[in-house]
């Protein structure tokens, strides 16, 4: 049910050569070199990557291909061992991940991290930017922080109406079930009015039914300017709303392109089956 | 037995002087254990500093009372900086380790021989520091105070100073931790990651939140300086640190009443089995080759141990906890 897929293959990348690290009309993030070993194992290994600004980016392979490490290493949860990076030209490697937050380049995590024991609207309300009672002598004073505490509420409500969680409003987080933490999480990233999202697995254990819907949400929020990169393995997930697709293997960058052209790919290809027929120590550990 | 005497007393001790300082320093282990999940095990540091600050300005230097309080307070700072900033990056159990020790340091600083002039070695300080305190005092110093229950003068207003304080900051507290600031200690707590990815400063907030807990600590020690009658370097060691940990757990940890009411318990079994067992000896209830006087001393703290392990185990939550976010702990 791709809802404006004549929007979004308009939008594409037309004229954009299907090749790894190819240069982009418009990156918002341009990766260089970036390098990431865990011991004996080189887990990313980036020479060049651009991101389209305005785009919805699918980031797919194998597991243990580096993922989540490259999204680790670009918000500044992991430090790599080379490498450097811009958002928005802005050169943002080494930057603590606080900051690169701010800068509105907000990632979520592929092990959810609902806070428990907030209530839903909480964790809504913590993802909101520059609020005046999250200082301390402010805080002592309500009534310099009431109002503003008021129109984050009205808009965290939105939201939840958005993604099927208002009738979760004043339950603590950690009663709900794991896919409704997923849908919480990317919500309250968006409460910080990011440009950039980066979702590993958004879809990961959510239900099919509220899958779709969330699928139409994600591709109104880039409509409407938001830039999004996603981790996924549904392929039909992946099909339905991807301008482009980027595809890692073994930590390096082996093919990007529109989804049409990466099934195609015999280097896709011959990736997914070494993984599922060759070694399996490669596939156990995800994060 | 005179059953009234040992009401009285154990009535007493609930409202008196060492409830106040309990109550102070687990009001603040409260912030920084309960709500942000630091483990400061080095409040009685803290506590130090500022008994330490107030008897060493007016005996030592003669300065007024209030710049020994503001001494202290600065210094408070200091330490919690000191503290905070090697291991606050680090994982929840530098900060532990790093406090234990830094606690003892301070004790076993102040009790040295070579600073016997100026800290009192291990004699300590005299109490000449409190005068200037009680000359604010509107009570008569050596007159009793109370009906049933007699309090010093002295006594008396170390108590009124003293839970006012605890009220102030305890309504201080109330405020924080409804505020966006104080969610995010909360949020700390739960998940520091989580917290990061939005935006916030973690480092920053676990530094305020150990600098404001360990202020509130610092209170605790001027309620020790003044309520005692001197500065006692062995008075602060680590097992205060425990005991306002034990208060707090017993009233319940992240709850705004959890460390008063924690404390004012804690000195209730304390003095109330301390009695209650000298009785017992008294009338050969028990037999005095059983137990002497000195081992009641440690007898009592067997009782709140025990008291503790049953808290433990039928209401784990402590007396104002939520069970329901306990539940969460499972997941
Ligand atoms: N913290 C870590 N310590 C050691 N090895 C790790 C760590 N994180 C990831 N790895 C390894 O790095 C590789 C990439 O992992 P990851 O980025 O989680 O892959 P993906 O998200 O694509 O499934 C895997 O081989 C994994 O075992
Ligand atoms: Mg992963």
């Amino acid at each position: 049910m791709p809802i404006n897929s004549d929007i979004r293959a308009v939008r594409g990348l037309p004229g954009v050569a299907p090749t790894p690290g190819v240069a982009k009309p418009n990156p918002i993030l341009a990766i260089e070199g970036v390098v990431r070993h865990f011991g004996g194992i080189t887990a990313v290994d980036v020479e060049h990557l651009e991101i389209q600004s305005n785009a919805i980016t699918a980031l797919i392979g194998p597991n243990g291909a580096g993922k989540t490490t490259l999204f680790n290493l670009l918000t500044g949860f992991d430090q790599p061992d080379a490498g450097r990076w811009t958002f928005d030209d802005q050169p943002i490697h080494g930057m603590p991940a606080y900051r690169v937050a701010r800068l509105g380049m907000v990632r979520t995590f592929q092990l959810t991290k609902a806070l428990s024991k907030l209530s839903v609207l909480d964790n809504m309300k913590l993802g909101a930017k520059n609020q005046s009672g999250e200082r301390f002598f402010e805080a002592l004073a309500p009534w310099r922080w009431k109002s503003g505490d008021r129109s984050i509420e009205t808009r965290a409500d939105g939201l939840l109406e958005r993604f099927n969680l208002g009738h979760m409003r004043d339950e603590l987080a950690g009663t709900m079930s794991g896919g409704q933490r997923k849908l919480l999480e990317m919500a309250r990233a968006l409460m910080s009015e990011p440009r950039l999202i980066m979702l590993d697995e958004p879809m990961a254990g959510v239900n099919p039914a509220l899958t779709q819907s969330l699928l139409g949400h994600i591709k109104a929020l880039a409509d409407d300017g938001l830039t999004v990169v996603f981790v996924e393995h549904d392929m039909d997930v992946v099909r339905d709303i991807s301008d482009w697709v980027v595809v890692m293997s073994e930590g390096r960058l082996i093919a990007e392109g529109p989804h049409d052209s990466i099934g195609r790919n015999q280097t896709v290809i011959d990736a997914y089956l070494g993984t599922r027929h060759g070694d399996s120590s490669t596939s156990g550990v995800t994060e | 037995m005179d059953y009234e005497l040992i009401m009285r007393t154990s009535l007493e001790a609930p409202f008196g002087v060492d409830a106040v300082i309990y109550a102070l320093a687990a009001i603040g282990i409260n912030l920084q254990f309960g709500y942000t999940g630091l483990l400061n095990f080095g409040q009685v540091g803290f506590m130090a500093v500022g008994a330490y600050s107030v008897g060493i300005s007016v005996n030592y230097y003669h300065w007024p009372w209030w710049v020994g309080v503001g001494l202290g307070l600065a210094l408070s700072v200091v330490l919690a900086l000191l503290l905070g900033i090697p291991t606050l990056r680090l994982r929840a159990d530098y900060l532990a380790i790093v406090t234990i020790a830094s606690g003892e340091i301070i004790r076993l600083i102040m009790r040295a021989a070579v600073l016997a002039d100026f800290s009192g070695g291990s004699a300590g300080l005299p109490g000449n520091y409190r005068d200037p305190f009680f000359a604010l005092s509107p009570f008569d110093r050596g007159a009793e105070y109370g009906f049933w229950i007699d309090w010093s003068g002295e006594n008396f207003w170390v108590m009124i100073v003293g839970w006012s304080l605890v009220a102030i900051f305890s309504f201080g507290m109330f405020q924080l931790m409804r505020s966006p600031w104080g969610r995010i200690l909360k949020a700390i707590r739960e998940d520091e990651d989580a917290v990061r990815s939005l935006g916030k400063n973690v480092y920053w907030y676990k530094m305020q939140s150990l600098i404001i807990g360990g202020l509130i600590g610092c209170f605790a020690g001027f309620a020790f300086a003044y309520g005692k009658g001197s500065v006692q370097p062995d008075n602060y060691s680590t097992s205060v640190t425990f005991f306002a940990y034990a208060a707090l757990i017993l009233g319940g940890t992240a709850r705004i009443w959890g460390p008063i009411v924690g404390s004012m318990i804690f000195w209730f079994i304390i003095t109330f089995s301390d009695q209650m067992l000298r009785g017992l000896v008294a009338e050969d209830l028990i037999s005095s080759d059983l137990l002497s006087g000195t081992q009641i001393g440690v007898v009592r703290f067997i009782i709140v141990g025990l008291g503790l392990m049953l808290l433990v185990i039928f209401r784990p939550q402590g007396i104002f906890g939520d069970k329901k976010e306990l539940a969460l702990d499972a997941h």
